[in-house]
Formats: C-alpha cells, sequence, structure tokens
C-alpha cells in the first residue's frame, strides 16, 4: 500500500487511543477473567483521560480528512472534551454500584469506551454517511449496557424498548438521509449545504426525517417515549451515563448537521426545531409534577432541559450555537451530580428510587442536602447558580433572533418545572427525616463536590467557558 | 474615589460571615457562636455602610464609589455604584439586619446554624440588588434573594409554610423571568447592559411598551400592587418573625426600587402612556386592601394588607413623576420600611410569648405590658400617618405630588389614610386596651432589654424623621431632580415630535 494515499490520520488519533485501547481491554477481560474488572474500569478511566490529552494536542486550527467527512473544529474539540468527561464519570460512578449490585462485569467498561468511541464520531462527522456510522457505534453499545442487568425483568425490558425505538429511529434517520441524498446527488454537508439552494418540498420531508431521528437520539418531544421507561428501568449508574454524554453527542450532530448542512434554508427547519423545543419544554415541566421515582422525573426533567438547549439552536445564530453548548455543559454538572446523589440513596435493604426517601435529609446528612439543593435550584435556572447562565445564553439568542413567543413559554416553562425541583427541596428542608442513607461512597462524594461547587461558583468567573463556547459557535459559521 | 471597593465590602462581607458560620461546629457552643458571629457580622457591616454616607456627595446626581471589572465577558460587567435613590434602601437593609437577627436571638431553637447563614446570604443578595449598576448583575441579585427567602419561611414558618413558601416562589419567579427577557431585548437593542449607559439611551416606543409591561410584572408581583400582592398576606404569615420584617421592610421595597431605577428613566414614554393604570391599581390597592385589612383576624395578615396599602401611595407617588411625588416616595418606603418591621417585631415579640396571632387572643395588654403599649402605640401611629411620625411626612408628600398631576387619584387616595386609621387603632384597642380577662394572658412578662435595645433605635428613627426628614431627602434629592428633568425632557421631546407631525 502506498503511504501517499493514506488520508490524513492525524486529526483521528484521540478516537484511535479509544478504539485499540477498548479492544486490548476486551482481549485483557476475556483471557484473564477472574477479578479484572476493577483494574479495566481503571483502564478504561486512563484512556477516556489519554483520548482528552492527545486531542487537546492536536495541531490547532480546523483539521479535516476523510475527503472531508470528518472535521476537527473548535466546536468538535468542546464537545469532545464534554463527552470524554461525561463518560468518565459515568464510569467512576457505576463502580460502586457494581460492586454491592454483584454486577462487576469487565465489558460494562469496554461498551462505554465503544460507546464513546461512537460519539467522538459522529460529533466530527461531516457527511450523512459518517454521521450515521458514528450514530450506530455510539447506540448499539447503549443498548446493551441498558440491558447489562440480565436477570433484572425492568433492565431487560428497559434495554428492549430502547432498542426496537431506537432502530426505529435510526431506519427514519436514513430514510431522511436517502431523501436529501437523492434531492441533492451527495452526501457530505457543505456539498448538500450548496446543492440545497431554496430547498423544495423533497428536501424539506428529508430533514423532516433526519431531525425525527435526531429527536429521538437527545429525547425530544414527540420523540422522547422511550426516555422515561429506560431511564426508570437500567440500572441507575447507566442512566447517570444516558443522560449526559449521549445527550452531548446527539446535540452535537443535530447542531452541525442544522448548520452545516442547511444554512440557506434555516427558515425552514427552524420552524421544526421551534416546535420541538416549545413541546418538549412544556412536556418535561408538566409531566415531571406528578413523577415519585427520581430517576423516572430525571427523565422528564432531562426531555425539558433538551428543549431548553434548543432554543438555541432554533436561533440558528452563532450565539445561538454558543447558548447551546454553554447549555450543555452545564447541564452534564447539574445532572452527573445529581445523579452521584440518587446513587447514594441506599439503605441497608438496599437502593431506594423514590424522592420520597429524601424527607428529611437536611437533617440526617446535610451536605448532600445541600448540594443537591443547589443542584435542584440550578437546574430551575435560579441564579446566581450555573443553571441561570445556561439558559440565559439561550434566551439571549432567542431574543435576538426576534422569536418572542418561543422565549416566553420558555421562561414560562422554566417556572413550571421549577414547582417539581422545589418539591424535592420541600422534601428535604421542611419535611421530617424518615431516616439515614448509607455513608455515600468516595467517589460519589467526589462528583457530587465538584458538580456542586462548580454550579455554585460558576457565576464568580464564567468568562472562560462562555469564551471557549463561543469559539467554538464561530468555527461552524 | 475610593481607594478600595467599599460597596463590594460591604456586600460581600455577611457572605463571609455565613461560610464562617457554615464552618462551626453544631453543638451548644457552636450555636451560640452562629448566633454572635451572625451579629456581629451584621453590625460590622452596618458601620461599615454608614462610612457611604459620611463619604456621600449629596450635591451630586452620579453614581458614586463605582466599581467596575469584567465579568461575563463582552458587554456585560460587574459594575457596583450608588446614588441618592439606591444609598437610603443600601442604609435600611444594613441596619435592619442586626434587628432582625436580635429578634431571632430566642425565637429561633431549631437549626440556628443554617439560620444564620440563610439570613446573611439573603443580606448579601438585598445590599447587591440595590448596589449593582449592570442589568444582569442586578437580576443575579434581584433573583438569588428568592432561595434564602424561601427556606427561611419554609424550614422555620408556621404550619401553613409550605403552601405559602412555595407561593412566594414560583409567582416571584413568573414576574421576573419576564423582566428578564426584557432585560435581553435592551442588550440587543443598546448594547450593554451598564445601568448608567441605559439611563441615557433613548427606546424605541414600541420596545419601551412591552419591556415596560415586563418589568411591571417582575416589580408588581414584588412590590406587591394589586391584585398580584395575594402571596404576600400568605408569606408575611408562616414567616417567621425577622422573615416578615426582611419581607416588609427591604424585599418589598426592591418592587419600588426597581420603578426608580428602571421604568421611570429608562421607559419614560411608556411610563408617561401607562401611568393611568399605576394609579387605577395604586388607588384599588390603597382602598381596597384597606378595607380587607378592616375585617382581618390574624394581626399579621391586618399587617400585611397594610403594607399593600402603603406601597400604593408610593406606585401613586412614583408615577405622578413630580418632585415631591418621587420624593415622598422614596420616603415612604424608608418610613415603610421602618414602621412595617416594627410593627412585625410587635406581633413577633407578642407571638414568642403566647404563640397565637389571633387578635382576639388578646386584650387588655397595657396592664401587664405597659412598656410594650407605648412602643406599640408608637408604630401604629406612624403607621396611621400622625404628623410628626415618619409615616406622616411620606403620604403627605406622595400625596401632593400625585394631587398636582391628578386631583381624583389624590383624592381617592385620602380615603386611604382614613381607613387606614380605622383598622390600625382597632387592632391596637382590640390588643393593649380593654380589661385583662383571659387568664393566659395574666402572666405575661413586658418586653426585656434585648427587645428594647432592638425597638429603641426604630423609635427614635420613626419620630426624628417625622419631625425632621430632611437627611433622607437631601441625600436624594438631586438625583430625583435629576431623573425629573430626564423624565420630562423625554416625555416632552415625544410631545414636540407629535405636534409638530399634526402641525404639519
Amino acid at each position: 500500500m502506498n503511504a501517499a494515499q493514506l488520508p490524513n490520520l492525524i486529526p483521528l488519533l484521540p478516537e484511535f487511543v479509544l478504539g485499540i485501547g477498548a479492544m486490548t481491554l476486551l482481549l485483557v477481560g476475556v483471557y484473564r477473567p477472574a477479578d479484572t474488572g476493577r483494574f479495566i474500569d481503571g483502564a478504561a478511566i486512563v484512556l477516556l483521560a489519554l483520548a482528552g490529552v492527545v486531542l487537546a494536542a492536536l495541531p490547532p486550527g480546523k483539521l479535516v480528512t476523510f475527503g472531508g467527512s470528518f472535521i476537527v473544529d473548535e466546536f468538535a474539540r468542546f464537545l469532545k472534551i464534554l463527552a470524554l468527561l461525561g463518560s468518565a464519570a459515568a464510569i467512576v460512578m457505576s463502580i460502586d454500584y457494581a460492586r454491592r449490585e454483584a454486577q462487576e462485569r469487565f465489558e460494562y467498561s469496554v461498551l462505554i469506551l465503544l460507546s464513546t468511541l461512537g460519539m467522538l464520531m459522529l460529533i466530527s462527522a461531516a457527511d450523512l454517511i459518517a454521521l450515521y456510522v458514528g450514530l450506530e457505534l455510539m447506540s448499539l453499545p447503549l443498548y446493551v449496557v441498558a440491558a447489562s442487568h440480565r436477570s433484572s425483568l425492568r433492565a431487560t425490558e428497559a434495554g428492549l424498548k430502547y432498542f426496537v425505538l431506537g432502530a426505529l429511529s435510526s431506519g427514519m434517520l436514513l430514510y431522511g438521509a436517502s431523501l436529501i441524498y437523492g434531492f441533492t446527488g451527495t452526501v457530505s454537508f457543505v456539498g448538500i449545504a450548496h446543492a440545497a439552494g431554496q430547498g423544495g418540498i423533497g428536501l424539506i420531508f428529508g430533514i423532516v426525517f433526519l431531525f425525527a431521528g435526531f429527536c429521538f437520539k437527545v429525547s425530544a418531544v414527540p420523540f422522547h417515549m422511550w426516555t422515561p421507561d429506560v431511564y426508570e428501568g437500567a440500572p441507575t449508574p447507566v442512566t447517570a451515563f444516558f443522560a449526559a454524554a449521549p445527550k452531548v453527542s446527539g446535540m452535537a450532530m443535530f447542531v452541525r448537521t442544522a448548520v452545516m448542512a442547511f444554512p440557506g434554508i434555516t427558515s425552514e427547519w427552524q420552524q421544526i426545531v421551534v416546535f420541538v423545543s416549545i413541546a418538549s419544554m412544556a412536556l418535561g415541566s408538566f409531566a415531571a409534577i406528578g413523577q415519585r421515582n427520581f430517576k423516572r422525573l430525571m427523565a422528564y426533567s432531562s426531555i425539558g432541559h433538551m428543549g431548553f438547549a434548543l432554543i438555541g439552536l432554533a436561533a440558528g445564530t452563532s450565539e445561538g450555537v454558543q447558548g447551546v453548548l454553554v447549555y450543555i455543559a452545564i447541564y452534564i454538572t447539574m445532572t452527573l451530580g445529581v445523579f452521584a446523589v440518587i446513587l447514594s440513596m441506599r439503605r441497608a435493604t438496599g437502593m431506594v428510587e423514590s424522592i420520597d426517601q429524601l424527607a428529611g435529609l437536611a437533617r440526617t446528612q446535610p451536605t448532600m442536602a445541600f448540594f443537591l439543593a443547589m443542584l435542584l435550584f440550578s437546574m430551575a435556572g435560579v441564579p446566581p447558580l450555573a443553571g441561570f447562565f445556561a439558559k440565559f445564553y439561550v434566551f439571549l439568542a432567542a431574543i435576538k433572533a426576534g422569536l418572542y413567543l418561543l422565549a416566553v413559554l420558555g421562561v414560562v416553562t422554566s417556572v413550571v418545572g421549577a414547582y417539581y425541583y422545589l418539591v424535592i427541596v420541600k422534601l428535604m428542608y421542611f419535611d421530617e427525616p424518615v431516616g439515614k442513607f448509607e455513608q455515600m461512597p468516595y467517589e460519589l462524594r467526589v462528583v457530587l463536590a465538584i458538580c456542586g461547587l462548580f454550579n455554585i461558583f460558576f457565576f464568580l468567573y464564567p468568562a472562560p467557558l462562555v469564551g471557549i463556547a463561543s469559539a467554538a459557535a464561530h468555527s461552524l459559521f | 474615589m475610593t481607594s478600595w471597593p467599599i460597596l463590594s465590602v460591604v456586600t460581600f462581607l455577611p457572605l463571609a460571615g455565613a461560610l464562617f458560620i457554615a464552618l462551626l461546629p453544631e453543638d451548644e457552643a457552636g450555636i451560640r457562636n452562629a448566633r454572635w458571629a451572625a451579629l456581629w457580622t451584621t453590625l460590622v457591616t452596618f458601620l461599615i455602610s454608614l462610612i457611604l454616607i459620611w463619604r456621600f456627595d449629596p450635591a451630586s446626581a452620579d453614581f458614586q464609589f463605582l466599581e467596575k471589572r469584567p465579568w461575563l465577558g463582552g458587554a456585560i460587567t460587574y459594575a457596583m455604584g450608588v446614588d441618592g435613590i439606591s444609598l437610603p434602601f443600601v442604609i435600611l437593609t444594613t441596619g435592619l439586619m442586626p434587628i432582625s437577627i436580635l429578634a431571632s436571638w430566642t425565637a429561633i431553637q431549631t437549626r440556628v446554624r443554617d439560620y444564620m447563614i440563610a439570613f446573611l446570604v439573603l443580606e448579601t443578595l438585598m445590599v447587591g440588588t440595590f448596589c449593582a449598576l449592570d442589568l444582569v448583575l442586578f437580576y443575579l441579585f434581584f433573583e438569588g434573594g428568592l432561595i434564602p427567602m424561601f427556606l427561611i419561611i419554609g424550614v422555620w414558618g408556621g404550619p401553613r409554610r409550605v403552601y405559602a413558601s412555595f407561593k412566594f416562589f414560583l409567582y416571584t419567579l413568573l414576574g421576573s423571568v419576564l423582566m428578564l427577557l426584557a432585560i435581553m431585548a435592551m442588550y440587543w437593542e443598546a448594547g450593554t447592559t451598564d445601568i448608567a449607559t441605559l439611563l441615557h439611551h433613548s427606546f424605541p416606543l414600541s420596545l419601551q411598551k412591552w419591556a415596560w409591561f415586563a418589568f411591571l410584572a417582575s416589580f408588581a408581583v414584588k412590590l406587591p400592587m394589586w391584585p398580584v400582592h395575594t402571596w404576600l398576606p400568605d408569606a408575611h404569615v408562616e414567616a417567621p418573625t425577622a422573615g416578615s420584617v426582611i419581607l416588609a421592610a427591604i424585599l418589598l421595597k426592591m418592587g419600588g426600587y426597581g420603578f426608580l431605577r428602571f421604568s421611570l428613566p429608562m421607559f419614560p414614554d411608556a411610563s408617561a402612556q401607562l401611568a393611568p393604570l399605576i394609579y387605577a391599581l395604586s388607588v384599588v390597592a390603597i382602598v381596597y386592601t384597606s378595607l380587607v385589612a378592616l375585617v382581618q383576624e390574624d394581626m399579621k395578615k391586618l399587617i400585611a394588607y397594610s403594607s399593600v396599602a402603603h406601597m400604593g401611595f408610593v406606585t401613586m407617588g412614583l408615577f405622578a413623576v413630580t418632585a415631591q411625588g418621587v420624593a415622598g416616595g422614596i420616603f415612604q418606603m424608608v418610613s415603610h420600611g421602618i414602621v412595617s418591621a416594627a410593627l412585625f417585631l410587635c406581633v413577633g415579640i407578642v407571638y414568642d410569648r403566647m404563640h397565637t396571632r389571633e387578635i382576639a387572643a388578646y386584650g387588655g395588654l397595657v396592664n401587664r405590658m405597659p412598656l410594650y403599649a407605648f412602643v406599640f402605640m408608637v408604630f401604629t401611629l406612624a403607621n396611621v400617618g400622625l404628623p410628626g411620625t415618619s409615616g406622616f411626612v411620606g403620604e403627605f408628600l406622595s400625596l401632593i405630588g400625585t394631587f398636582r398631576v391628578n386631583n381624583w387619584v389624590a383624592t381617592l387616595a385620602t380615603l386611604g389614610t382614613i381607613l387606614s386609621a380605622a383598622y390600625a387603632l382597632w387592632l391596637y384597642r382590640k390588643i393593649i386596651f380593654g380589661t385583662l380577662e383571659k387568664p393566659a394572658l395574666f402572666n405575661i412578662r413586658d418586653i426585656g432589654w434585648r427587645e428594647i435595645a432592638f425597638m429603641t433605635p426604630l423609635i427614635v428613627l420613626t419620630i426624628v424623621l417625622g419631625v425632621y426628614p430632611k437627611p433622607v431627602l437631601d441625600i436624594s434629592s438631586a438625583s430625583v431632580a435629576q431623573l425629573i428633568d430626564n423624565y420630562q425632557h423625554a416625555v416632552g421631546a415625544v410631545h414636540a415630535a407629535g405636534l409638530s407631525a399634526v402641525t404639519r
């Protein structure tokens, strides 16, 4: 083989690290099955960190390879770091759970690594085929880990449901992609942008199907139905993983495709995003009110948050994309922190999931209650916590783009959403204690403290994150 | 001008105190230390804030003690500063905090540490609200106060505290988020959120109207104005005494301050056009809530309704935009801050002894509590607006100011002063006079040294400001004059433009 024909592989180095590392760990696990779970968890975290380091060490600027279908720009760097962080946190948070529930399987970490590899591919994908490949690589391990608790009826049901609905959405996405290819004659985003011109009914059809697939991945209404069941049924560390990293890459592909492939017909796809955003915010806020299961409640909460993040995309401007990026970054910290608490809701009899079990937590475990309360206020978007800034930037973009109705509906639903976060704060602070949870595992304490402190003190020095997000957003336009 | 950031120190010193208290152990000594640490923090903060008065130049209408640092990147900065309009509120806040801490000394027995932390954090956020010179920063402080107040009502409140705290939180949040959108619209229009710059920016009329309504949504809930006042009686009744004090004395003033700082100077044309709406709401508030106050059976509820009525005078005076009206509005807010705080403290004193706020449970207290009867009388009369008390000056000035603009509004509002005499004196007679015949009251103690300590400054201030209101009026006069100048100028310009369009 001639080296000159080989595409430039430098931009893919982080992916190589993860891919080769994951396969090596798989071999290690297969041939030394006894008691390697701990080692492989540690090695997986090291690999994720290594991938992050390699990513940071890549030459600066926009790197393009594989004939333009793989792009590493500021946007990709920002989101890849987030995805790596989310995955690493998910592995860290699973350690104690796996040990206690006798679920220590080395495949878990390997699957998460493979899924993360898919996310990285997806974030960089700049044509429809690369996008689909990355998406499937991300999703297939997710179906498996959702059902990783093999003997649990709930978990297997969740895994199966996720798989069937996920396959359906992949089908829709593919159908949309083929329509777009049919009407533009190309799969590359840049080519589509050139060929799309003023649009046309066929292309719009394709976009609708494509976006339907995206909505499924980010669990936006009306393709959200899987979310509550999967969140509730899957083992809790898996839910924590679902709620963080895949949302990052899902939002990344949504934004990159919309902005890079269809810049000329923004007003056409804007309507879809506006509708999806409003519907997600409304459903996320209202449906969560009646939930008592904390994991299910978080599912609705994440639907709502995706609605808020999509406000930024609906604006269709670089400010809007900046808003999405800030939102996703802060959302990750909020959701991981809350899941650290959910994973610590353990009594002598086993894990509990109902929010009623949190009653009086402020008196039995004040530090945990304080951090959880701050994270919940942050999710509600109350200043001066980080969640306020997340909402601030997306609404700022929406106002600039003239989407007043969307903005007003958004803030009103955020007030409705504040109600159910307050209910949990009320349980913890106003009600009588129902008993203490077991000692919080060390690593969960670390995750909770980092996420909590980040959300509390973000307002002191928000400029770095905002600045990086702004640079990342500009790289798309 | 200043070598050290005095406003930031005043704002964030309580937060430092809160962090210190958070590190204390939760045993007997820790609780005692928490009380003392909170008291000292608030006292020191108050003393430092007095430097502000000393160094403040009342002849200048500009913002003073300016601080500016980059914050969110771009045009949104950390900007602090006070002028004659905000300074009285800063002092009011820092001055009332030690009193609130003292008032909670024995009343709060559970989770004392958390309570003190919540109050100190709240102080930071309140002072910050009045000092912020950037809209986003203002919003941050303004809205952040919800969290500690929500916890104060919900954790240390009465039997219906959950309902009251949720209602307080959600009502206020709903109003404020609309204001946030208006702030964003202003940012894109003017390219900055710096308040000093925005005060001289003329916004297009269509934006002015929308933004005016959005700000109204927030401030009307906070103030509160009829018909969005219903959270207030609930919150007041359920909150612990010091919580009611802060709520009535300071949190309500944020609404009035907001009108003065934003609605009037930034949206003058909209304010001029929509002033009749404010007049109408104010008059309804004054008359209707006074009538409602007449039939209350709960002392705190009665005072809460009377607060709504008094805030009606404030909005009426402010939107008259005459020198007397605005000065009266500011004075009324300061005076109400002192008087309503003292009234809630009076209720708290008997509540601590009897654990009931039912008016019917009391009667004839003058026989056992002569000192208390005196204190309560001073503030009852100040609440009525008796000449010689601070309550009179504020009401009188706002009425004069309004009378110059609209006779009918002023005349109807005067009804409110009559009604306020009716409900306040009725309350006083029921509780203090009559024969002492309820067995539970036979052994009630008169007020002690701690209570005298925090009541004395309030009595002195009420009477001194009633006889000699000049200090407060002087501090704000230059800023008020400039506010009115700019307002008349802006509205006049629109009038002139309209006239020339007609004549052409």
